[in-house]
């Protein structure tokens, strides 16, 4: 039951790593998609801008593969930006797999910009696979600066000036506006919850 | 609703966690991991490494260490000393550091803070300040791990603040000098006028000695986090507890 982590060549890939090895989950870097041909799932990590990460992920040959991608997948931060059709950050299509765009946020009177640090989960989608085992209210680490408003596939939010959409899916394509390498057991849990699923 | 947060510092010198008081004296205090695991079990939101010999000598944060850190927590953290150039920064972000800290460097070439914006994002740019009032304004200082070679920058603080988050910091840590080490509680005064013109996340540093002086910080100058490093590693205060205290006072907190 492997995972293979795509390499964004972006700045956390080696927490999402350590993370896995703390769950004891077998995965690995694939630069190509020829080379996750043997991957069970992927992940999708990234922080940084858009324009940079989506010009990577055309180079090597993702953009594409992910059009027919049939296995989990689940996009992280700047990762699950990248699901969605369009960055105002970079003016930049992205890869479409769930309907939606990210726009700046603007947190208003709720703080400073970027939205930096723990806040709460809530707004729990029935039966999302990822919540299993979580209650609303649990906190996990944010830093970001652009949102998705929640939609028809959000299935988790926070609040930062804005609802904002934390996770969102799209049948078997999934997304963490978070860091859940980086959220202690809460996202320890999301994480197990992605590798191993329930039966 | 956004928590505010409790990071505790580890001064890092020779791969050990020291800690001096006014930024001299330093003793030993701990091995890097254990106290890194420590403080995420307990309760920290975020985890901060200084290597305080960095700047002074001319040389950069050893990445072995990092990279044994972020795989030991699920927290974020930052590695500040000495970061130069944006191969220093890579250096350290691919071993696991969820942000960098530039201090001294930034003084010394401020287009450092602009190249580091640009290309790992302001998200994971810090921009440390040790500041301390001289003929009647706040200014900078750098070099500040070593006594010896501590000097006075010709900027006014308020003026670095402004500059830094235009060139794309994304959060500042101001350590406030006069109050570090002597746990007499935050310089409020300060943190109140720079919370005021800045516009990103901002860190609140030196002199927590108390679970009041962590409430006085968050509620008079409504910084996003507080930082400290005696209190916790001579364990005055207890993370867990200071934060369910002071959640009871009103304090968002994580606990």
């Amino acid at each position: 039951m492997t995972t293979a982590i795509i390499d964004t060549s972006t700045a956390n890939i080696a927490s999402v790593r350590y993370a896995l090895e703390r769950l004891d989950a077998p995965h690995f870097l694939a630069s190509t998609p020829d080379e996750a041909v043997s991957a069970e799932r992927l992940i999708l990590p990234g922080v940084g801008a858009a324009g940079p990460a989506m010009a990577a992920l055309r180079a090597n040959g993702w953009a594409e593969a992910l059009q027919n991608e049939a296995r989990p997948l689940l996009g992280v931060c700047l990762g699950m930006q990248m699901l969605f059709e369009w960055s105002e950050e970079s003016d930049c299509a992205l890869l479409g797999l769930i309907p939606g765009k990210v726009q700046r946020l603007d947190p208003g009177e709720a703080g400073p910009w970027p939205h930096m640090g723990w806040n709460t989960l809530t707004d729990f989608a029935v039966d999302e696979p990822l919540l299993a085992g979580l209650n609303e209210g649990e906190r996990v680490y944010f830093v970001h600066g652009f949102f998705i408003a929640p939609g028809a596939n959000t299935v988790a939010q926070t609040r930062y000036g804005a609802q904002i959409t934390a996770m969102a899916r799209n049948g078997n394509v999934a997304g963490c506006q978070f860091h859940p390498e980086r959220s202690g057991s809460v996202g320890a849990r999301i994480l197990k919850n992605f590798v191993e699923p329930a039966a | 609703m956004l928590a505010r947060r409790i990071i505790p510092c580890l001064d890092v010198r020779d791969g050990r966690v020291v800690k001096g008081v006014r930024f001299a004296n330093h003793e030993d205090v701990g091995d890097i991991v254990g106290l890194a695991e420590r403080y995420s079990a307990e309760g920290a939101d975020e985890l901060v490494f200084y290597d305080i010999s960095a700047s002074p000598e001319a040389r950069t944060v050893e990445p072995e260490w990092v990279g044994r850190v972020a795989r030991a927590i699920d927290i974020p953290f930052c590695v500040a000393g000495g970061i130069r150039s944006l191969d220093d920064a890579r250096a350290r972000l691919f071993a696991g550091a969820d942000k960098i800290s530039v201090n001294t460097p930034a003084l010394e070439n401020p287009d450092l803070v602009d190249a580091l914006a640009r290309e790992f994002g302001s998200q994971c740019v810090v921009v440390g300040i040790d500041s301390r009032v001289v003929d009647g304004e706040w200014q900078c200082h750098k070099n500040t791990g070593d006594p010896t070679k501590m000097s006075m920058e010709k900027r006014k603080t308020r003026d670095w603040i402004t500059e830094v988050v235009s060139r794309g910091a994304g959060e500042i840590v101001l350590n406030c000098m006069d109050q570090d080490g002597v746990r007499q509680g935050y310089d409020v005064e300060q943190l109140s006028v720079m919370r005021e013109l800045c516009s990103v996340p901002l860190i609140a540093s030196g002199g927590a000695g108390a679970r009041e002086h962590f409430r006085d910080v968050f509620k008079a100058a409504d910084v996003d986090g507080a930082l400290a490093a005696s209190v916790f590693h001579k364990q005055v205060l207890e993370i867990s507890a200071l934060k369910d205290w002071l959640a009871s006072e009103g304090v968002e907190m994580r606990t």
